[in-house]
């Protein structure tokens, strides 16, 4: 038949079925108000037999099932009724139910008249609720006798003969109820089987589809074990579990297997499951090979582990319990007898292990590194994973001791921890390695000897090394420097206070990012750069001039060092990083006194000037910082001095357009001018550049005569401006007329009708000549240089 | 009342990987209005973290070593009463020389210049206007200053003529936090 056709079918069955039994309560309901007991069973056992159906699905059946409930109640009811007032007896009742035609409408009245006979206690609850659970061995129809079965453990809930309970006592111990819902738990699982090989072969989806909608029904019965007061630890360990797993495991179903150990575990304690950790597992390997038990047994891992963060009492029993030794093993043979069981599940269940033991035992390091190691033998023999679901679990196995922890140097000293990562493919590589280096700044980690350095840096080789694999290229830029800079970032995390062993880590943090690459080596390298100059300067504080002949070999150790790792940069190529870099060495060697390295230094910087820069604006930068670099050093002898504040200038000189020309010429007249206490003053050489720019200056002028611009007058200013600083610093070769020749010239060019005005350069001139005049007015020995400028 | 952070030379990640917390703590969203960055970032990304990103209207000039390469070389901005400018002060030679940054103060013709470069809290007046040196939010490596404290400033700019210079210095792992006052003097310009 068609589906749909057959699914209307099946709800015309069910209507006609709820139509019929509605009828034949509507009639027993009359006989029962009229007293009439044998007409009302009559029209009772023909209610029932309704659900001697076998054309509807478990969950059509349900809703049969339901509404005949809902009737049996009354029924019920006006049993205590009838009996109390004495008009039956209960046995009377019990015998008159069997003369029901068919036998299920006769055991749902038997079971209904059975709760009525233990309410009274007439007889003992134990006997009765044996009678019942074996007459109902009468229906061995799966669906039929399921649900009979149901409605006899509905109805017997509140009877059971419980400690504590009104139905215990004389014999009837909570044993007997123990025993009851055992078997009968027995039964509904022996018959939920069964249904399995029931029907065509091609339907088997069908009936794994029904069968899952009443698994709850067999589940009832632990659940209803679990609430008894009589099932304490001792009772579970000795009788209930042991019965529980017999059945379990000699039914021989996956599905009835799988949701009744998932049932178990969820359905009583945590603290139960401790208990009976061994027997629990044991019964993993004898279940059907197809049985899904690493879910079962991450859950078991996952609830023990919650359990054992609920109090801290909880802890010391599972000391007691040896909860690791036994779970480490359990999942050892689970992974041995399950062979094909994918990789992802293998590590899942590694992942739950670890997680358990981050928190039962999280000082044992030796535990951790077992976990790791027997996921490094399980990994080992297969080519790189790439299943995303593996690695994913891969990555959620390394990051739970990086969580746990938070110092790195945990997880860097466990030996199996590299090992894992190097059967992750790159690009899951550079997550890990991503989240490693995030863990590292979010808890502000130093990483402070060379070896952990050198295993870190082995361990992010994803970001750090350069590899052949396409996926260099096809990486975004932006997610590429965003990973270059978390790199950049983490090398001022490696270091510590003591210099040797300061010194081996930039040597081994530069082994490794010399492998990244020309790409990398932009961004990694200006790090790297300063952490030496860091260390430099601390040397310096530290030793001072004590040990003169010590401290000058390990500083030339680290300028050598300086100088091949900027080298490296040539094959970037970087040229204006690199001479800027160079100039920081420059400085630094200047402040150890060492001349000859710092004049190699600017050497340097001047030979990549030459060579490497076209642009103009980088050589205006470029020469402005050089020129800066050098006016600040004293390192050098006159020679030394002489070669290199020429170069200056005369780079200055060449600059491309005039106002940068003239700038930076001006600039160089700073050169020769320290305002130190032993610094260079050499008031002709200073006048020498300041002429210069001005003739530069003047050129500038009549090249922006014939355009009509006006830039010039901003440089004439600016020129003034550096006459009065030289003034006022006492250089002799200053003079008054010098300055009033400029100032003329000045105004004469912003009245002049060539140019076009110039509000900020009109503000300029304002300002320089109201300081000019503030200084005369102040007085003082400043002022007196100032005397002789008429305003 | 204007909230103005003056922040710069962060260096990161060359010379430092971020602010030092206690230092990034002191800085509380929704009260500053404007940013003034003296270059040295270094890279770009920064703009869109804490603490840059703390107001929309920021200013930034060009340092030595900024990624972004067309910041401009300097700045000029007005807030209240006041005419502030910016400048990384590499280009400023010499270094560390305060004439020499008066000087270019009367070039920009600003009350307030704000500047870097030299990693070390300053701020001064002269007759021309106030200087103030921000230093490094990260304490970065220099070679013109030894040990350098990771500062920044926030500038209160009231109404009328005054403005008060907070600047907040990590020191020995303590934020040390100090107020100067300023006041604008009216300038009359002279005839010429």
């Amino acid at each position: 038949m068609v589906p749909d056709a057959a699914a209307a079918d099946e709800e015309k069955c069910l209507t006609d079925g709820m139509g019929r039994l509605q009828h034949n309560a509507f009639y027993m309901h009359r006989a029962l108000d009229s007293n009439n007991l044998k007409d009302a069973l009559r029209y009772a056992g023909q209610m029932l037999s309704e659900l001697r159906t076998s054309s509807l699905s478990p969950h059509k059946y349900y809703e049969l099932y339901m509404r005949a409930f809902d009737e049996l109640r009354k029924v019920e009811m006006f049993f205590v009724e009838e009996t109390r007032r004495g008009t039956y007896s209960v046995t009377d009742l019990y015998e008159l139910v069997q003369h029901a035609a068919n036998i299920l409408p006769r055991l749902y009245l038997l079971c209904t008249v059975g709760s009525v006979y233990i309410k009274s206690k007439e007889a003992p609850a134990k006997d009765v609720l044996k009678d019942l659970v074996e007459m109902c061995r009468g229906i061995q129809h799966p669906v039929r006798g399921l649900f009979l079965r149901s409605y006899l453990s509905q109805i017997s809930r509140d009877k059971l003969p419980d400690i504590g309970s009104e139905f215990e006592g004389g014999a009837n111990t909570v044993n007997d109820a123990i025993e009851f819902v055992l078997q009968n738990f027995t039964e509904m699982n022996k018959l939920w089987v069964r249904m399995q090989y029931q029907g065509p072969i091609g339907e088997k989806a069908k009936r794994g589809k029904e069968r899952s909608e009443l698994r709850d029904l067999v589940g009832k019965n632990l659940h209803v074990l679990s609430q008894l007061e009589g099932v304490d630890l001792d009772m579970y360990k000795e009788t209930v579990l042991p019965r529980i797993l017999e059945q379990v495991v000699n039914c021989k179903d996956e599905l009835a297997q799988h949701y009744l150990m998932d049932c178990i575990i969820q359905v009583f304690p945590d603290e139960y499951h401790l208990q009976t950790l061994e027997t629990l597992l044991s019964a993993f390997p004898q279940l059907q090979p197809t049985v899904d038990i690493k879910t079962v047994l991450s859950l078991l891992m996952d609830r023990l582990s919650n359990y054992a963060v609920s109090s801290t009492e909880v802890l010391p029993e599972f000391l007691q319990a040896e909860a690791f030794a036994k779970l480490n093993s359990a999942v050892g043979e689970v992974i041995e007898a399950q062979v094909d069981m994918p990789i992802s599940g293998v590590i899942t269940l590694y992942v739950s292990l670890l997680t358990f033991t981050l928190r039962i035992h999280p000082d044992r390091i030796d535990y951790m590194d077992q976990i790791l190691g027997a996921c490094v033998q399980r990994l080992s023999g297969k080519t790189k994973v790439e299943d995303s679901k593996a690695t994913k679990q891969i990555v959620a196995l390394l990051s739970a001791p990086l969580e746990k922890y938070k110092d790195i140097s945990t997880a860097l000293n466990l030996p199996n921890y590299p090992r894992v990562m190097d059967h992750l493919d790159n690009a899951t590589n550079k997550v890990m390695s991503a989240i490693i280096i995030q863990n590292i700044m979010k808890n502000n980690t130093c990483i402070s000897t060379a070896d952990r350095v050198d295993t870190l840096l082995e361990l992010i080789k994803g970001l750090v090394k350069e590899t052949d694999e396409a996926q260099d290229d096809e990486l975004d830029e932006e997610d590429f420097k965003e990973e270059q800079n978390s790199v950049a970032r983490l090398i001022h995390m490696l270091r510590t206070d003591d210099a040797e062993e300061m010194f081996k880590i930039i040597s081994t943090v530069r082994k490794h990012i010399l492998l990244g690459g020309p790409k990398r080596l932009a961004f990694t390298v200006p790090p790297v750069v300063f952490s030496a100059l860091k260390l430099l300067r601390h040397l310096q504080n530290q030793d001072g001039d004590v040990n003169g002949q010590e401290v000058s070999v390990t500083q030339k150790k680290i300028f050598q060092f300086l100088h091949q790792t900027i080298e490296a940069l040539s094959s970037v190529p970087s040229p204006e990083l690199a001479l800027k870099l160079y100039l920081q060495c420059a400085e630094a060697a200047n402040d150890c006194g060492l001349e000859p390295v710092s004049y190699e230094f600017l050497t340097q910087a001047f030979i990549l000037y030459e060579e490497e820069m076209a642009d103009s604006k980088v050589q205006v930068t470029a020469i402005h910082l050089i020129i800066g670099t050098l006016q600040r050093m004293n390192v050098f002898g006159i020679e030394n001095r002489d070669t290199l504040t020429h170069k200056a200038s005369g780079y200055s000189a060449k600059l491309l357009k005039k106002p940068d020309q003239c700038r930076a010429v001006y600039a160089c007249s700073h050169l020769f001018w320290v305002n130190e206490q032993d610094g260079v003053k050499d008031g002709e050489r200073v006048l020498l550049c300041l002429k210069r720019a001005l003739r530069i200056a003047n050129a500038a002028q009549q090249m922006n005569a014939t355009r009509g611009s006006s830039g010039h007058v901003t440089l004439f200013i600016e020129m003034l401006n550096k006459y009065l600083y030289f003034l006022e610093k006492g250089n002799p070769q200053i003079t008054s007329s010098a300055i009033h020749d400029l100032i003329d010239l000045i105004r004469t060019e912003i009245q002049s009708d060539n140019t076009t005005s110039d509000p900020s350069a009109n503000a300029f001139f304002s300002s320089t000549m109201r300081y000019i005049e503030f200084h005369k007015q102040k007085g003082g020995s400043v002022g007196e240089n100032y005397e002789q400028i008429k305003v | 009342m204007v909230l103005v952070l003056a922040i710069g030379d962060l260096h990161i990640p060359h010379r430092a990987s971020d602010l030092p917390a206690k230092l990034k703590q002191m800085l509380v969203p929704g009260k500053i209005q404007h940013i003034l960055c003296a270059g040295n970032l270094c890279i770009e990304m920064l703009i869109f973290l804490f603490p840059l990103n703390l107001c929309p209207d920021r200013h930034f000039a060009r340092g030595e070593y900024d990624e972004n390469a067309r910041y401009p070389e300097s700045k000029t901005l007005t807030i209240g009463q006041f005419k502030l400018g910016l400048c990384h002060g590499h280009q400023i030679i010499p270094w560390d020389d305060l004439d020499s940054l008066a000087m270019f103060q009367r070039q920009l013709d600003v009350d307030i210049l704000v500047t870097g470069h030299t990693h070390q809290f300053k701020a001064y007046k002269h007759g021309g206007g106030v200087v103030i040196i921000p230093g490094s939010a990260t304490g970065a490596h220099i070679s013109i200053t030894y040990d350098a404290n990771p500062s920044f400033v926030l500038l209160d700019i009231e109404m009328g003529l005054r403005v008060v210079v907070c600047v907040y210095e990590l020191i020995d792992g303590q934020v040390k936090v100090n107020k100067i006052d300023f006041k604008k003097t009216a300038t009359t310009l002279p005839a010429h």
